[in-house]
């Protein structure tokens, strides 16, 4: 094609097929055995491990990493897959600092924590590998789960309801399952289609069966679900982009970043896949970081993230901040948009006092060929009826709705981090309080 | 730098790092390489009468236990002595004595139990100018059961008899090797010392299976689906050789007999401790054949150093230091009273020390809110064990009370003076003798 990273404009195949393929190559590589070994050695085995705290899915990571160490990886596997089915997609996307490595004693005791988000891949694609599913179900309870969206959510509390024995369908908006897992987490952490795969194992447990292109608000409603089932468990995620407010936003050029992402995710090759020479990222969170790092991965030449507000603020880990400026990303901060014009975004300084942020008159233009929004994902068409709480579906307890019969757990639901751990333990908890209740 | 110059047995050699009679040493070639590398002596692969070599197996002769990141904790071997020719050992041996004067060159031998025998083989290693001879009464595999090596090294009155006639035969220093495999260390030490022995130097390797394989279940190393027994050595050792070598330095009838320390001697460390036991020198084979010949310098930097630091100007200044300090376990002052005492600053909460004395010991250790551990002084027996188990290098520390404070586990205050167990009121011995 004979595109560069020079190349004005929009285009494709910036970088040679071989360098987007090293560059889009696992972010952090399996252990081989003999590394598994030394790392799995460095756990002290800790009394009531303030890691396990730490995890959202509270994984007993002492005696997995244990299992791990006398030669058993598949039962260290089991160990975590007992607490999150999900535990290899978790194993590759968890903020483990800001989660069960931060809290690793190892980490207070040197500043180098046991790496336990390694270690646990290591033993999950053990068994994925093999192919084996160490559950079966239950003998059939006869009971009907409907279960809304086929993210880490809606698959969790799916594979528990169907292991203990209930029947369910998973109804699913888009072609195919996995949520973010398929269509957001950043290519490199999740490699050689491992979403998929993840999902066809899950699946083997038997007794969950997924409707595709089934969007609840127009192919189904929520009271239909209600009265065809003895439960519904709503985790659809957050469909909806927020606006930036700005001029020029209907330009061609500004895009959502999540369907960058999307496309991105679903591309069969990546050198045909288009990015900006000069590409400007609005927001501070994992999305706008994702969205930023990948598209100097595909060869943007000039990549930055412009933030509303302080670093301190910013809703990526340090660990992802690291890695965007490792990879060539500019990370500002106090800058907001005002307009996008030609081949340039025009931004306004800000300052924040008591928490509110104001611009201060002060401009500045950045080259700018292509702009993606990643100001926050806001829940979309929330079914009628049902309560919410700051925009999402309130929740209390183990993810029950304000409507009886109707949990709900995941991004779209009230309260927890925006994480795919964090949906698989509010899925996973919801299953165990819809099956008391079926049973009760 | 310190200068290591020791002399052990009238042999003097500019270190006290020599190679124990092992594969490091069984040819020339090895031996000069060794030299060159720095090694103060060695001890020559045990040679055998003369006539067909002995013949070693021809699968693995070692099995090995690894620690984390497979580091070689011990090894054990089912590997005889030298199968090579005497003779051609013999000419080695003198070829190179001629070039290295300055280094120790110790003959080690291991012929039948018979006067012939030692009387035949001791004038030809006399004639190849080595410093002296080592008797392997230690070999616990293969020669033994042709009433060799151990099963000599097991009944004093062979010992005895056979440094005897080695004495008689041979002019120059005799050192017994030892076996570690018997109950009492201190009797076939007294039987050499009374058959005249110049030295015992031990410990040869402990009688062990290494492994089982777990799909064949045969015991590693594994010769065609079996294994036999073999010789353990390396660091895992250490512990027991060096309370061998003690109870030898303390014995009132071995007292003064002079001790060549062996048993996992890996660093500079090992080789003072072994020494401040009353070890003239150390010999160290596992080491050598885990690391190289070159790891005697790390031994000869990090010894000097220490007695820099020390203000040792000779290894003489320390050697036999710590004797005096092993003693009975029934003369141990019963009035030393210590409580464990935790750091908060240096603890990283891990729990350990908790799970280890609540699940396992006194029940002496609080877990707080807020993963605070603390000891309860109450039932603290200062067992040692949270200090073992703890992660942090000195968070906890054994805390002696001072003398006037009340120990509050027993609610007795804590005496200055010295009281030991032969003296204690529950004592049945004490008692009787009041
Ligand atoms: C770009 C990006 C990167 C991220 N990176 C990370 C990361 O590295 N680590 C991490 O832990 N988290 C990350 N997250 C967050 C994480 O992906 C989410 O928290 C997690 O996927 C939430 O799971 P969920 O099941 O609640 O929702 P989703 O994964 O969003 O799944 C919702 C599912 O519901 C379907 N659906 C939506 N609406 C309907 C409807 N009306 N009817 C039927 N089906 C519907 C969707 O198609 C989707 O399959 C990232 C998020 C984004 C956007
Ligand atoms: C493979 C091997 C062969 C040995 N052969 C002999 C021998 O022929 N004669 C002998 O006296 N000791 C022999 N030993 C014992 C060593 O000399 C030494 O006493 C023992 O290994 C303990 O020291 P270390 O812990 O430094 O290895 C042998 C040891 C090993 C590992
Ligand atoms: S905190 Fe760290 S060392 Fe302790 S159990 Fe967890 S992983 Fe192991
Ligand atoms: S010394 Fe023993 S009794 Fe005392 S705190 Fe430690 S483990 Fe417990
Ligand atoms: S073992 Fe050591 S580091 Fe761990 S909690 Fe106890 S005192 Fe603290």
């Amino acid at each position: 094609m004979g595109n560069s990273q020079m190349t004005p404009g929009i285009a494709a195949g910036r970088l040679p097929a071989d360098r987007i393929a090293a560059n889009f190559d696992d972010l952090h590589p399996a252990y081989a055995p003999h590394e598994a070994a030394v790392a799995a050695d460095r756990c002290y085995f800790c009394y009531d491990a303030p890691c396990v705290t730490a995890c959202p899915t509270s994984i007993d990571i002492p005696m997995f990493i244990r299992q791990i160490q006398t030669g058993h990886p598949e039962a260290a596997a089991k160990t975590i897959f007992d607490q999150n089915i999900l535990g290899g997609m978790c194993a590759r996307v968890c903020p483990t600092e800001t989660l069960c490595e931060e809290a690793c004693v190892r980490e207070t005791a040197e500043g180098k924590p046991v790496e336990i988000g390694r270690l646990q891949r290591y033993a999950t694609d053990t068994v994925m590998a093999a192919g084996t599913h160490p559950f079966r179900r239950a003998a059939p309870t006869g009971k009907r789960v409907a279960v809304v969206g086929a993210g880490p959510a809606g698959l969790s509390c799916a594979h528990r309801l169907a292991m203990l024995g209930h029947d369910v369908t998973v109804y699913e908006a888009r072609p195919r399952p996995g949520g973010l897992n398929e269509y957001g987490i950043a290519a490199y952490k999740a490699t050689g289609g491992f979403a998929a795969a993840e999902v066809d194992w899950l699946l083997q447990i038997g007794g969950i069966s997924i409707d595709y292109g089934k969007r609840l608000g127009s192919d189904i409603t929520l009271d239909g679900l209600v009265s065809s089932h003895d439960a519904v468990f709503l985790s659809v995620g957050l469909a909806g982009v927020n606006a930036l407010g700005a001029d020029g936003e209907d330009r061609e050029g500004v895009r959502d970043a999540v369907d960058f992402i999307a496309e991105l995710r679903q591309a069969s090759d990546l050198t045909a896949l288009p990015v900006g020479r000069n590409v400007v990222v609005i927001g501070g969170g994992m999305t706008a970081i994702d969205a930023a790092v990948q598209s100097r991965l595909l060869g943007a030449e000039s990549v930055t993230v412009a933030y509303r507000r302080g670093q301190e603020s910013m809703g990526a880990s340090s660990f992802e901040q690291d890695l965007a400026a490792q990879k060539g990303v500019r990370l500002m901060f106090n800058l907001r948009p005002v307009a996008v014009h030609e081949g340039e975004i025009e931004l306004e300084y800000t300052r924040v006092a008591e928490g509110r942020v104001t611009g201060t008159g002060e401009t500045i233009r950045l080259p700018a060929d292509q702009v993606f929004k990643a100001i926050g994902q806001k829940l979309d068409g929330a079914p009628e009826g049902i309560a919410l709480e700051g925009g999402k579906i309130a929740v209390t307890g183990a993810g029950r709705t304000s409507v009886k019969g109707v949990w709900a757990g995941g991004d779209c639901a009230s309260g927890g981090d925006d994480l795919t751990v964090t949906a698989v333990a509010e899925g996973r908890d919801a299953a165990m309080d819809i099956h008391a209740s079926l049973a009760g | 730098m310190a200068d290591l110059t020791t002399t052990f047995l009238g042999i003097t050699t500019p270190n006290p790092f020599w190679l124990a009679s092992a594969p490091p040493t069984d040819k020339e070639y090895n031996v000069r390489r060794a030299f060159e590398a720095g090694w103060g002596g060695v001890v020559w692969k045990t040679l055998g009468e003369a006539g067909p070599p002995v013949v070693n197996v021809n699968g693995p002769r070692y099995g090995v236990i690894h620690g984390a990141d497979r580091r070689v904790l011990g090894i054990n071997n089912i590997e005889l002595i030298t199968d090579r020719p005497l003779e051609t050992n013999l000419e080695e041996i003198a070829r190179v004595k001629k070039d290295y004067p300055d280094r120790a060159i110790i003959a080690s031998i291991m012929v039948p139990c018979e006067e012939a025998s030692w009387k035949a083989i001791l004038p030809r290693v006399a004639e190849t100018g080595c410093d002296g001879i080592e008797l392997n009464f230690g070999c616990p595999h293969g020669m033994s059961e042709r009433g060799m090596g151990a099963a000599v090294g097991q009944v004093p009155e062979y010992i005895e008899m056979v440094t005897r006639w080695c004495k008689e035969y041979y002019g120059k220093p005799v050192i017994v090797k030892l076996t570690p495999n018997i109950t009492d260390i201190r009797y076939p030490a007294r039987a050499a010392h009374k058959g005249g022995a110049d030295a015992v130097s031990l410990i040869n390797t402990v009688s062990s299976i290494t492994s089982v394989n777990l799909d064949t279940f045969s015991p590693e190393p594994s010769i065609d689906g079996k294994g036999s027994h073999g010789g353990y050595c390396g660091p895992a050792v250490k512990p027991i050789a060096m309370n061998m070598v003690a109870e030898i330095a303390r014995d009132p009838a071995t007292r003064g007999l002079p001790i060549s320390g062996i048993g996992g001697v890996t660093t500079w460390r090992d080789a003072a401790e072994f020494m401040s036991l009353g070890c003239g020198n150390v010999q160290v084979c596992t080491a050598a054949m885990t690391y190289g010949f070159r790891i005697v310098q790390e031994m000869i930097s990090g010894l000097s150093q220490w007695m820099d630091e020390k203000g040792y100007t000779a290894t003489s200044d320390f050697i036999g230091r710590a004797v005096p300090n092993v003693t009975d376990w029934q003369y141990l002052n019963l009035n030393y009273v210590a409580k464990a005492k935790i750091d908060q600053d240096a603890c990283i909460k891990c729990g350990r020390c908790y799970a280890a004395c609540e699940d396992t010991s006194h029940q002496a250790i609080w877990m707080k809110p807020g993963r605070v551990f603390e000891v309860n002084d109450a039932e603290c027996v200062a067992c040692n064990l949270c200090v073992d188990v703890c992660p942090v290098e000195n968070c906890i520390s054994m805390v002696p009370m001072t003398p006037g404070e009340t120990d509050p586990r027993t609610g007795r205050v804590v005496s200055r003076d010295y009281a030991n167990w032969t003296t204690h009121p529950n004592n049945p011995a004490a008692r009787a003798a009041e």
